[in-house]
């Protein structure tokens, strides 16, 4: 029925298939738009969010995402700026999920911030000494960057693309990439290292205050750097994912080991310091403030596993499977490297968010734990159901794997073999 | 936030922040502003009209 949008060359399920699998999304979709109108009409009562977690879910759900999404700065940062022209196989799907990545972090903000109307407060009245506003501003242009990243993709629709304005357009947009692409690295450099900033200041938090250069608190440096490392691992996690569901090849192994291999060595390099910043946090940073190293994971739930699980578990195991070629040509191995990858930048994120509020800093204070509200899980559902509908609606009508014709063409038949001449050819004249 | 606005005041802060805002949104502005001029300048020549 859609046939006539599908790029050239390729094959999609039944149209009837294709509306369940976005139906059964959309519910869930549903469900998240039904919590965030709950939020909406009625307010912030709905979450369980209280004077100890100003910061919750949302804020880790948001910092997660922009550091997953990442692998979208990271990897056109790769093919624009640095030359790995291997990495144009895979850029557009990266953009997709950056792209989903930013939309969502947005999305949750507007919920997050109760009066979403008045969200261009931020531009206008700006506080020119906050962090948060240096996100707010980099965030948003950068959303602006991934649209036009993601926007010739599609125009490149089969339908589209045959207006000749959209063809040009697309044409000329991809023709100055590279001005965006380097914008856009920019935008992300300074908004993923002000996340993690905003962390690194908070000289009332000890389990969060970092000493740093000039300004900066080192949490700025190490949230840029596990955003460029761990970002392509996502990327690949949901390409591996998404050649699982349809059953198909669609990069090249080469490019995906290339991206493998530039993200073990980001990420083991990335370990190494976020090892020598806790050491030297644990060491000489919270005991000038009162603290002992043990006393941050004195909790039956914010325990020393998660310190383990995010820089070992997490950070130095998919390091070392990346960097091994061994390692990142197994199909298994670099599935397991990059799932770990994902979660040990969400630990992170985790951690720098909630358990720094979870700990007491007063002395009448007991650590504070929190559980999310329905309403808040069901937001933080939402952009994984609308990431699914939108990498689905992508992958059925847009052109967004360049080999995936050539890399799932039946095998050519075996060239049939030459008959045998009954005869020897010198007896043929003769036989004739 | 602009300099005429009654917020603003001129100091490195205000410069750095806002000067960095203008600038992104002057390059992505600029960009896409002469990708959508081009292409109109190209449909008008017949560029693309045939390329299927």
């Amino acid at each position: 029925m859609d046939s006539a949008l599908f790029p050239k060359g390729v094959k999609r399920c039944p149209t009837w298939q294709f509306a369940l699998w976005i139906g059964a999304a959309g519910i869930v979709l549903l469900w998240g738009v039904y919590a965030m109108l709950l939020c909406w009409l009625k307010g912030l009562n709905q979450t369980n969010m209280n004077d100890y977690y100003g910061f919750a879910l949302w804020i880790w759900a948001d910092l997660a995402v922009i550091a997953l999404g990442g692998g979208a700065f990271f990897t056109g940062f790769l093919r624009y700026l640095v030359g790995k022209d291997e990495l144009k196989n895979i850029i557009n799907f990266a953009v997709i999920i950056g792209f989903i990545c930013y939309s969502s972090a947005l999305l949750i903000l507007a919920i997050d911030v109760g009066q979403p109307l008045r969200s261009w407060f931020i531009f206008w009245h700006a506080n020119v000494h906050s962090m948060l506003t240096e996100v707010a501003f980099c965030l948003s242009c950068y959303f602006a960057v991934l649209t036009i990243e993601f926007l010739p993709l599609i125009l490149e629709n089969r339908q589209i693309d045959k207006v000749p304005f959209f063809h040009n357009l697309s044409h000329n947009m991809h023709e100055i990439m590279a001005v965006f692409a380097a914008t856009g690295a920019f935008l992300s450099f300074f908004h993923q290292g002000s996340l993690g900033g905003v962390a690194g200041v908070l000289f009332g938090r000890p389990f969060a205050f970092r000493e740093g250069l000039f300004i900066w608190p080192w949490t700025f440096f190490l949230f840029t750097w596990s955003a460029a490392a761990f970002g392509p691992c996502f990327t690949i996690f949901l390409l591996k994912i998404t050649e699982k569901i349809t059953k198909k090849k669609l990069v090249r192994d080469s490019t995906v080991w290339l991206l493998a291999k530039i993200s073990g060595w980001m990420i083991l390099t990335y370990i190494i310091a976020k090892t020598a910043d806790t050491i030297y946090w644990l060491s000489v940073t919270a005991p000038a403030t009162g603290y002992t190293a043990g006393f941050f994971y004195d909790n039956w739930f914010y325990n020393i596993g998660w310190l383990i699980a995010e820089i070992v578990v997490g950070g130095f195991i998919p390091a070392l499977i990346l960097i091994s070629k061994k390692g990142r040509q197994n199909p298994t191995t670099l599935f397991v490297a990059v799932l770990l990858g994902v979660l040990g930048v969400s630990i992170n994120r985790w951690v720098m968010v909630l358990q720094v509020m979870a700990i007491p800093v007063m002395p009448f204070d007991t650590w504070a734990l929190y559980y999310p509200s329905w309403q808040e899980v069901a937001t933080t559902v939402l952009p994984v159901a609308y990431g699914i509908i939108l990498v689905s609606l992508s992958y059925r009508y847009l052109p967004v794997f360049p080999n995936e014709v050539e890399l799932n063409a039946p095998p050519e038949p075996a060239p049939a073999p030459e008959v045998e001449p009954d005869v020897p050819a010198e007896a043929a004249p003769a036989q004739a | 936030m602009f300099p005429f606005g009654f917020e603003w005041i001129w100091d490195m802060s205000h410069l750095v922040f806002m000067g960095g805002l203008w600038y992104a949104l002057t390059i992505i502005g600029i960009g896409m502003a002469y990708c959508i001029i081009k292409a109109a300048v190209d449909t008008s020549q017949g560029k693309g009209a045939h390329h299927h």
